[in-house]
């Protein structure tokens, strides 16, 4: 057998076990980002609420006064929260998010604003790590499969920073937008000092009515507005969960379709050069006959 | 009569959502219960309380709800847990377990803050299951 042809050969077993790879992997993220738009829907309910108690609140409060709503005239420091995935495998997930990240952090130095990052999930880790960036804070380990815990975790080290005497003065968040199963979006969203987000639909019978607060409503503000910021931060994580899978099917389906589409070529490749040898074989058979005949012929 | 829209969510998931006569709960300044063309009100729910929703014909529906806030309008009881349980999901024995671990704990040690929380929430989801504690 000739050496091309088993090279050939040896070409397309490797390209088949990687494409049974990739395949498995779309398999699977395909599975997941189901189960994690499910945890996206299941969220809703509670975000939705807090909105409207947020909106209450501030519509009740003539001046809302809270430290988490005070912007600072100069903002000196910025803290930026970035939500990469775990794991690899998802096409230009990452690298989309760290370049929208970069480009913040040109803006806001731009400005003469210092910037820490503040990083979720190992690849992002990995990327400020490599760069020797100092981090505010790394969380690893739930890109997957975010839990409140989690984005309660991140919130609670965001706020201390943030109330700190010379800490953060404002903390934007980089992360993927979950349109559709096609389109994710890398946006960024400032969280503090909070802008209270109005929900989309008008209220049913005119202006919100007017509150009584237990114990008081500047005690309500205080337990309400952090939980907000986490309820926007495990939106974020969810999001961004939701994201990565679709992002990680999309990225293993080229991947498994590029291996196929390989495996064809090599194997015609290969069809090809098992032809030329056996036309070859045939042709000195026949050749090696007619010197014979001749031979014997010439003896006569 | 009129009737309340009830809402039970936490972060992860709606817990419950129905139509109620009369809602319990427990805020950092007492238990408070709201009946049907209750004030709009915002409050603050403690650590480890239960929540109670009087149904007419059917059995109170018990909660074990830790943190966060019930906001009453225009007849709309929504609570907001950052974690809640239905009385029926608790799994009792494990609760029990959990709470027996922390009072351990805070005997050992004098003010130790988690325990003293993981007590308070496991003795809810007892009282909600039905237990005494």
């Amino acid at each position: 057998m000739g050496a091309q042809l088993r090279l050939l050969r040896r070409r397309i077993k490797s390209v088949k076990s990687t494409a049974k790879i990739t395949r498995a992997q779309e398999l699977i993220a395909s599975s997941r980002i189901v189960k994690a738009q499910q945890r996206m829907q299941a969220a809703v309910p509670y975000e939705r609420e807090i909105t409207r108690a947020v909106t209450g609140v501030v519509s009740n409060t003539s001046s809302v006064d809270h430290p988490l709503t005070v912007a600072k005239e100069n903002p000196a420091r910025a803290g930026v929260l970035i939500i990469t995935s775990d794991s690899g495998f998802c096409g230009g997930f990452n690298a989309n998010l760290l370049r929208e990240a970069e480009a913040l952090r040109g803006l806001l130095e731009s400005r003469g604003i210092r910037v820490t990052p503040f990083v979720s999930g190992r690849k992002g880790v990995g990327w400020h790590a490599f760069r020797q960036r100092e981090m505010g804070g790394q969380w690893v380990g739930f890109s997957r499969k975010p839990s409140y815990t989690d984005a309660k975790e991140i919130a609670d080290t965001l706020i201390e920073s943030f109330k700190a005497e010379d800490g953060i003065d404002e903390i934007h968040i980089v992360s993927t937008e979950f349109v559709s199963m096609l389109t994710q979006n890398v946006v960024v969203n400032r969280i503090l000092p909070l802008e209270v987000v109005e929900t989309t639909e008008a209220p049913k019978d005119g202006p919100l009515p007017y509150f009584e607060f237990e114990p008081s409503a500047g005690a309500v503000l205080d337990s309400l507005l952090p939980r907000y910021v986490e309820s926007r931060i495990f939106s974020a994580l969810l999001q961004s969960a939701a994201s990565e899978e679709a992002a990680r099917r999309r990225a293993m389906k080229s991947a498994t379709d590029n291996a196929n589409e390989l495996i064809r070529v090599f194997t015609q490749k290969m069809n090809q050069v098992r032809q030329a040898e056996i036309t070859q074989e045939i042709s000195e058979i026949v050749g090696g006959a007619n010197a014979l005949a001749d031979s014997a012929a010439g003896k006569e | 009569m009129a009737k309340l829209q009830v809402g039970v969510v936490s972060p992860e998931r709606e817990i419950w959502s129905g139509e109620a006569d009369m809602v319990i709960a427990k805020t950092v300044e007492g238990e408070i219960g709201i009946m049907p063309n209750h004030a709009p009100v915002i409050g603050v729910l403690v650590e480890g309380g239960v929540l109670r929703v009087k149904r007419d014909g059917n059995a109170d529906l018990v909660a074990a709800v830790h943190g966060g806030f019930i906001s009453v309008a225009a007849n709309e009881v929504s609570v907001l847990a950052e974690a809640a349980e239905l009385g029926s999901e608790v799994d009792v024995a494990a609760a029990k377990d959990a709470l027996q671990r922390a009072q351990a704990a805070i005997e050992s040690s004098q003010d130790d803050a988690d325990a003293q929380l993981e007590a308070k929430r496991n003795a809810a989801r007892l009282r909600a299951a039905g237990e005494e504690v």
